[in-house]
């Protein structure tokens, strides 16, 4: 297979021309191509690997549009609906249609919120050490402990919190608990994201506000934060999109609800994923499968959202070098 | 290392009265701002730590009693009654649906997300590159219980035709042995779960590919390489430890994989033969959790569970600390 074994090959008549060789050139080319024609098993591999390389491409985006095109169709006459983002879905049966979706919205950001509010200074904080401070065997621990973290499946973070909230403390399931392991899952992702950014910061800031005599927290507080602060906002959006879309520790911890429930501490509370799985039992009737990709539809765009402000506060504050 | 900590060279340095150099945390001293930011910092690292290693504890502390109660062994039984004055409980199906499963998606995933990262850094036009690469992680960020229902919904009724076709023709293959099951087998799960993952192994095969050196390159093309040939010989080899570590992740992944798994799994009944057919149904680790979530009962019922999510925690700890070695050998290599 090496490149010397190549010439070897040259009786390898059977093929065709070699496919987008021009049928008729300049002289000159028609001479390079005589050249070239010991070559043509190497130059059909070559264009071989490049056909494989693009179909490779075509066929990865297959299920993105298909799934985005059948989501969409089938779940944007709901969204079409007023009552769909007013309502919830009291007194509404499987095979009733629409209803509301307000109150898993709801739940979804109430409980994305505070995944947020406890995990952002855990996870910036901790990205502080490991940049600014970590030295040694902690640093190496930490950052160890965060890779591990980060491959923990979300039901093994589900089971846990259950583990400490329900079993060991008797505490009922509620949001909150949500919350809690949903943190579990986001903190390695704001920690990595933020540990990129801060290493974008050019040395020569800190140094120079060294040299001016301020103190070092002073100094990753006001420069170093602030400089890296686009792309530890964009490292979060796109976190809290992805812990938004994770449902197997709702189906543990947080019990789904038909009505109103805004209260994280408060027992049941409905959130999107656990409205579209509410439904899954009884996928065959229309007006059940047309509700999941309602609520499927609604949460993709949520998602999407969370992504594209992402991407745009990254486009108009990255760290310029 | 110090390169890219960016801590301050001038904490290296000597000190004006000629003291030794100060590092990390002493580079400043005394402030009562400088501490308690420091402090901060350092007790929200160690606060991850302290996660970690309390998922193990709590999770081992409440398998342990149920464990110890089993009736049955746990590693290399089929039942699973964990309820009842006699608990029986064995993970060997979810075991082997797990990584069946997995295996069938990192069999597709890795040869097509490689080719996809080798397409986005060598072969698509330059004004092409970020726009597909965004759309390929796009594909990541839809949740993974869209996919279920993607492939509850519509995707299955494509792959069971094809099922149908393995199953006539190559059914003699222990492996592809025609079964009874219509919903989604371990087969169909495995393509599902391909897709899920495919944007993880092309996202860090792509970064390392990025960084093949230009002089590797060139130096193939100069050689009268054809582009393939210069992929093969400068670009795959200097990837080959990030690709082993993407598809780690991503193995990772698929193995904790919830609630698409749950959407499409059909469970098998209690006493069904045991069958190396992929075409045949059986509960994943995640899947079994999450649908008898409602089922946590008692204290040793619950312990049944929370033994499964142990094994499931070891192996994607395994698994996840293989990419990481992995990819810290080649660091080292590379410096």
């Amino acid at each position: 297979m090496s490149l010397t074994t190549t010439p070897g090959r040259v009786s390898d008549d059977g093929v065709a021309d070699g496919p987008g060789s021009p049928p008729s050139g300049p002289p000159a080319r028609e001479a390079v191509r005589e050249m070239d024609n010991p070559h043509r098993a190497r130059t059909t591999k070559d264009l071989l690997a490049r056909i494989v390389m693009w179909s490779a491409f075509a066929v990865a985006m297959v299920p993105l549009v298909w799934i985005l095109w059948t989501v969409a169709s089938r779940g944007a006459h709901l969204l079409a609906d007023p009552v769909w983002w007013t309502g919830n879905q009291r007194n509404i049966n499987s095979d009733d249609a629409g209803g509301g979706a307000r109150h898993a919205i709801e739940g979804t950001l109430i409980q994305a919120g505070m995944t947020a509010l406890i995990s952002i200074p855990i996870g910036v904080l901790t990205a502080v050490y490991l940049v600014e401070y970590g030295r040694g065997r902690l640093a190496k621990a930490i950052s160890f402990m965060v890779d591990i973290l980060s491959g923990v499946p979300s039901i093994v973070a589900a089971l846990f919190i259950y583990a400490v909230w329900v079993t060991t403390f008797g505490i009922d399931r509620s949001g909150f608990a949500v919350s809690l392991s949903l943190v579990l899952l986001m903190i390695p992702t704001i920690v990595r994201s933020t540990e990129e950014m801060l290493k974008l910061v050019p040395n020569e800031l800190r140094e120079a506000s060294y040299a001016l005599g301020v103190p070092k927290w002073v100094t990753v507080v006001r420069i170093v934060l602030r400089t890296a602060f686009s792309g530890i906002v964009t490292g979060i959006l796109l976190g809290l999109a992805r812990v938004m879309g994770e449902t197997a520790p709702l189906l543990i911890l947080g019990p789904y609800t038909k009505n109103f429930q805004r209260d994280l501490f408060d027992g049941n509370m409905a959130t999107l994923p656990t409205m579209i799985n509410q439904d899954r039992g009884d996928f065959a009737l229309a007006t059940a499968a047309e509700r999941m990709w309602g609520a499927a539809l609604t949460l993709i765009i949520l998602v999407l959202l969370l992504n594209l402000l992402g991407r745009v506060v990254a486009h108009f504050g990255s760290v310029k070098k | 290392m110090s390169t890219v900590t960016g801590v301050s060279a001038a904490d290296e340095l000597p000190g004006p009265d000629g003291r030794k150099p100060l590092t990390g945390d002493r580079a400043s001293t005394g402030r009562l701002g400088d501490r308690l930011f420091g402090g901060a910092a350092t007790l929200s690292g160690v606060i991850v730590i302290a996660m970690v290693s309390l998922i193990a504890v709590f999770l081992v502390a409440q398998a342990l009693p149920a464990l110890t109660n089993n009736s049955e062994n746990f590693l290399t039984s089929r039942v699973w009654a964990p309820g009842g004055a006699q608990p029986a409980f064995g993970i060997l199906e979810f075991l082997w649906t797990t990584v069946a499963a997995s295996t069938i998606a990192m069999a597709l995933a890795v040869p097509v997300g490689v080719a996809v990262a080798l397409f986005l850094t060598q072969y698509a036009p330059i004004w092409m590159r970020r726009p597909a690469a965004s759309l390929v992680d796009l594909l990541a960020a839809v949740p993974s219980i869209v996919y279920g229902l993607w492939g509850l919904l519509t995707f299955r009724a494509f792959v069971r035709p094809v099922e149908q076709f393995l199953q006539d023709n190559v059914g003699w293959f222990p492996l592809f042995a025609p079964t009874r099951i219509t919903g989604g087998t371990i087969f169909f799960i495995g393509i599902v779960l391909a897709i899920m993952v495919l944007p993880i192994v092309t996202a860090l095969s792509r970064e390392v590919f990025d960084q093949t050196p230009t002089a590797h390159k060139e130096g193939a093309l100069a050689l009268g390489a054809t582009q393939w040939e210069m992929i093969r010989t400068a670009v795959l080899p200097f990837g080959k430890p990030g690709v082993i570590s993407a598809s780690m992740l991503a193995l990772g992944r698929a193995l904790g994989e919830t609630i698409a798994v749950t959407f499409l799994v059909s469970a098998l009944s209690d006493g069904t033969d045991w069958t190396w057919s992929l075409f045949n149904g059986g509960e994943t680790f995640a899947s079994k959790i999450a649908n008898n979530a409602a089922e946590f009962s008692n204290p040793s019922k619950t312990g049944a569970y929370i033994a499964a999510g142990l094994v499931l925690f070891v192996l994607t700890f395994i698994v996840n600390s293989i990419a990481r070695i992995v990819i810290e050998r080649r660091k080292a290599f590379t410096e």
